[in-house]
């Protein structure tokens, strides 16, 4: 037994001395893997439990203010309210977003629109939003049920706001979500806020409004959800737009317009700078900024009196009777008609095998210069046109501003049309007709011009200087936008003796008196009175029918009436500002546009807007400091 | 050498229970401790700096199995020679009823429910398969031993056991089960050829096996093989451990200071990833240390067992010190990623009872081969 017991102890030792070894073996095997991954691969993973536990989440900068020439708003940013859903922290998201269809009253649409987005989910950002624009009762309740609901947050950025509303769409513009193309690679567009500008001021300086993205280093767990905050990088804001309009004017403006298709350009001859510019009708851009629906956006379309066409820069109409003035200026500087030289007006005027009709068909009479302005004698200015000829037309018409864009800085500026032979011949392949000359000279014909451009006339009308360029950019990030003149084609007329200018003068004042065109648009004496010229732009031919029979305009469909217009400046001596008005198919000029032109005179005299020094303003300009404390989030 | 000791040493060695416990080898208690306590320093930090839930429970755990190890430790040699069967009886008794009664969990019937615990008897069999084939080599002669036939009962004891846990279905601890008889036979004697010839079985049945393996399974074992095939699957633990590891360097991040962990990148981590944790922040060195530490504990159960004269003893010892070696190489092996994920714990610093138990048993019945080393049990002595 005892050898036994000494045989089975040598087995047994022998046997435990080999599993000791292999357990030892085994034993350093872990430890050299332990040292493999700590010691050899330790800088890799380092990188990678960096990388694990840091994400970059870029801060949306609050977009820069557009404001007015006394620093009121323009354009705007509010608090925006938002219910939004992490789905990795709920603990059932179908189930969480039925709660939340109760107590955020969804409906099918909305539902639809957070499926799309949780679908569409960029994996980089934190949760989808299922609202926007919570009203304060809805997000207060959110707020109030938000402990017993899970990966639901409420939050509160930032979103365009447009005070004016549809007032001045056609200047501001407005923010949309960026389209496919417009993400130009800064990654903050990635961010489902973020708007871009799609029209007018907000899309001519984005990248001044947009501002640069700040960055937070965050430190997030295995979910992405937030553990804290290790590094922030403000941004910085976007830097605010200063333009020269007059809120108040503008707004004023769109009132007096009501529902009328039309447009009114408004200058500070002081400085060029336009004080309202306003489309009628307008769209609301706050509609965009939420994403428009589609029966808005059709409604927008399909509206006859076309709400999304700026008319003031974008619309190009035949310019009629209101550029008479610069006609005659042309004739007394070529001495082609001396100053007391009388036309005869029969109400008809003959060329080749054609005959022309003055507006008023029993005639003026025999007319000076002076009276041919003041009652826009056509046959005066066929006579003119005819002594002219149509290159010395064109380059007056070209001094005054037409047949150019004029740059202020927000989207298409229609260059309009000022045609001569070498336009003739390259547009339609033949050669000039005589006969259009005596069109072209009373303002028709295939002469376009926009309401921009007849408010350069006036103001140069009124300032006699050529060089006269509309700005409505006052500032940007608080720095002045230095004034630039526009380079001036070389026209003759820049030339003119103070003696012809003064004729035409006479002609705009007498247009606004007793015996005049339009002679109920005269202001009060004691607000300096008025100058102006009113044009009936054709839409159709008239005919030898029309002529006959005694229908008034206003008995035609709205589309086929004339387009009405007026030129003004005011106070006549001395003038401080200019203002073209367009109404569409609004008839005569006298009856529908003067009357327009008129009250934004008076309106102004009365109510001088503020001035953009901050001399005299309500407001103070606003500053970046100001900025900043409006554009965080409170 | 110890084994050239005189045959007539005493052979009554008369000690009452309350004396036993003072003649307990320090240097593995020591070890048990500070294992303990560093558990206990883990799981703190992995719930974020607090007691609660876990670090608190882990430390009055630890008494408890402190308690229950000088439970085992004041029981006589002789005794648990005797109760080697009956427990070995029990404890597949309630493998049995694990198969009918047990708690669902982890996607298998692993736990009794008794209340005031859960238990986990393939745990316990650990233990007690131990017991059982160290008494049952401990009654053979050296010669019986190399006959072929002598080795079916031990087969079977070994195969019954693991049969049931693999239907559990729990193929780590079943495979676990069957490695510690395999060692305990060798040890004890058996013919170096059936070990030879059955690692040939086995190389050839692997197939076989394979096609029986669950999906889950199959896919943990492929997932091993390419941690990458899927991140955020089933690889992502091993990743995430992997990064846990490496990015603590030599001398980790610092207590409270891991990332990996604080920020939940770790998956499982109190429980069979905790040794990621813990490394994160103590680093290459608090890995090493855990390591000696068991390191202590697997040695002292071989060199108390080359030192003892019974060879119930030597086979009890040796044998659960091969049973503690199993929990740390496989959880260590799979937190670094050197073998598939298998859920197996690391007794003392994972979060849970049953293996801190099972090694309080475990390192209490070395203790007592420490204590009664000396003592000569004849062959035949039940």
């Amino acid at each position: 037994m005892m050898k036994g017991e000494l045989a089975r102890f040598q087995i047994f030792s022998r046997r435990a001395l080999l599993l000791g070894a292999a357990e030892g073996a085994l034993a350093l095997l872990l430890a050299g893997r332990l040292g493999q991954l700590a010691i050899i691969d330790g800088e890799r993973y380092r990188l990678r439990s960096e990388r694990n536990r840091i994400a970059l989440r870029p801060l949306p900068p609050p977009r820069g203010l557009i404001l007015d020439r006394a620093g009121r708003t323009l354009a705007g940013n509010r608090l925006n309210y938002q219910a939004r859903i992490i789905p990795e922290e709920t603990d059932g998201l179908e189930e969480m977003l039925l709660r939340l269809v109760e107590l955020l009253e969804l409906d099918a649409a909305d539902l639809a629109a957070v499926r799309r987005r949780l679908r569409r989910r960029n994996p980089r950002e934190r949760g989808v939003i299922v609202k926007e624009n919570l009203s304060w009762e809805q997000f207060a309740r959110l707020n109030v049920a938000l402990p017993g609901l899970k990966g639901v947050e409420a939050t509160a950025g930032l979103a365009r706001e447009y005070p004016m509303e549809g007032a001045g769409v056609h200047v501001i513009g407005y923010v949309a979500a960026p389209a496919k193309d417009e993400l130009d690679g800064d990654p903050v567009l990635q961010l489902p806020d973020m708007r871009v500008g799609k029209s007018g001021i907000e899309k001519t300086f984005e990248p001044v409004l947009r501002g640069r993205a700040g960055v937070v280093k965050i430190e997030i767990d295995a979910h992405g959800r937030l553990v804290r905050e290790l590094e922030r990088e403000a941004g910085t804001p976007g830097a605010p737009v200063q333009l020269t309009i007059d809120r108040a004017l503008q707004e004023w403006v769109t009132d007096r317009l009501g529902e009328e298709s039309a447009a009114v350009v408004v200058l500070d001859l002081a400085d060029g700078g336009v004080l309202a510019y306003v489309s009628n009708p307008g769209f609301d851009p706050n509609l965009f900024v939420r994403g428009i629906s589609r029966e808005n956006w059709n409604a927008l379309l399909k509206d006859p009196r076309r709400p999304l066409l700026d008319k003031c820069g974008g619309g190009a109409y035949p310019p009629g009777s209101t550029v008479k003035p610069i006609v005659a200026l042309a004739a007394l500087h070529h001495g082609i008609v001396r100053p007391d030289e009388k036309v005869v007006c029969r109400g008809k005027y003959r060329f080749g095998d054609n005959v022309w009709h003055c507006w008023r068909h029993e005639g003026h009479g025999p007319v000076d210069v002076v009276d041919a302005i003041a009652r826009s004698c056509d046959v005066f200015f066929y006579e003119m046109a005819q002594r002219l000829g149509i290159e010395r037309i064109a380059a007056a018409l070209r001094d005054f501003g037409l047949g150019r864009a004029h740059p202020l800085g927000i989207g298409d500026q229609k260059a309009g049309l000022v045609p001569d032979p070498d336009w003739a011949y390259g547009a339609t392949g033949r050669h000039w007709q005589g006969g259009e000359t005596l069109n072209v000279g009373i303002g028709q014909g295939a002469l376009l011009a926009t309401p921009l451009q007849m408010a350069v006339a006036a103001a140069r009308l009124a300032t006699r200087r050529l060089d006269f360029t509309p700005r409505l950019v006052h500032g940007v990030g608080g720095v002045p936008v230095p004034m630039d003149a526009e380079d001036v084609p070389s026209g003759e007329l820049a030339a003119a003796r103070e003696e012809h200018w003064e004729l035409v003068e006479k002609g705009l004042r007498a247009a606004v008196a007793p015996g005049g065109t339009a002679p109920h648009a005269q202001i009060p004496r004691r607000l300096g009175r008025l100058a102006g010229k009113t044009g009936t732009a054709q839409v159709r031919r008239i005919s030898d029918e029309d002529r006959e029979s005694d229908r008034s305009e206003s008995d035609r469909p709205w589309h086929e009436r004339h387009h009405a217009w007026f030129i003004a400046h005011a106070p006549a001596r001395g003038a401080r500002y200019a203002v073209a008005v367009l109404i569409e198919h609004g008839g005569g000029g006298a009856a529908a546009a003067a009357p327009v032109a008129r009250d934004i005179l008076r309106h102004i005299l009365e109510n001088p807007p503020a001035r953009p020094d901050g001399a005299g303003a309500s407001r103070p300009v606003a500053g970046p400091a100001r900025m900043r404390r409006r554009g965080e989030p409170a | 050498m110890r084994a050239t000791h005189s045959l007539f040493a005493p052979r009554e060695l008369r000690l009452a229970w309350w004396q036993r416990p003072f003649r307990v080898s320090l240097l593995p208690l020591v070890a048990w401790l500070i294992l303990g306590g560093i558990g206990t320093a883990a799981l703190y930090s992995v719930s974020e700096a607090s007691w609660e839930p876990y670090a608190l429970r882990h430390l009055v755990r630890l008494g408890a199995a402190t308690a229950l190890l000088f439970a085992v430790v004041s029981v006589d040699l002789r005794r648990w020679l005797a109760l080697a069967y009956p427990a070995y009886a029990a404890v597949l008794l309630l493998l049995v009823a694990v198969e009918f009664i047990g708690v669902v969990g982890k996607g298998g019937q692993r736990w009794l429910d008794l209340g005031v615990m859960h238990i986990q008897p393939s745990e316990l069999m650990k233990v007690t398969l131990v017991l059982a084939l160290a008494r049952y080599f401990h009654a053979r002669h050296v010669w019986t031993t190399q006959q072929l036939l002598t080795l079916v009962p031990p087969a079977l004891m070994t195969l019954a056991p693991a049969a049931l846990v693999a239907s559990q279905p729990d193929l780590g601890t079943a495979a676990i089960l069957v490695m510690i008889g395999v060692v305990v036979i060798f040890l004890a004697g058996a013919r170096r050829l059936v070990f030879i010839v059955g690692f040939a079985a086995f190389l050839v049945a692997l197939p076989v096996i394979w096609t029986n393996l669950h999906d889950y399974q199959r896919e943990r074992v492929e997932t091993f093989l390419d941690p990458e095939r899927d991140p955020l699957g089933a690889g992502y633990q091993i990743i995430q451990s992997k990064i846990a590891l490496g990015s603590a360097g030599v001398w980790g991040k610092g207590w409270l200071k891991g990332t990996q962990s604080h920020l939940k990148f770790l998956p499982e981590m109190k429980t069979d990833f905790i040794l990621a944790a813990f490394a994160e922040e103590f680093g290459l060195m608090g890995a090493l240390v855990v390591l000696g530490l068991y390191g202590i504990i697997i040695g002292f159960g071989l060199t108390v067992g080359l030192a003892c004269r019974n060879h119930f003893g030597r086979l009890l010892a040796a044998g659960l010190g091969f049973a503690v070696f199993t929990y740390v190489f496989i959880n260590v092996g799979m937190v670094t990623g050197l073998l598939p994920v298998v859920g197996v714990p690391l007794p003392l610093l994972s979060y849970g009872g049953s293996a801190m138990f099972t090694l309080a048993i475990a390192l209490g019945l070395m203790l007592v081969v420490g204590i009664e080393r000396e003592r000569v049990i004849p062959r035949l002595a039940t």
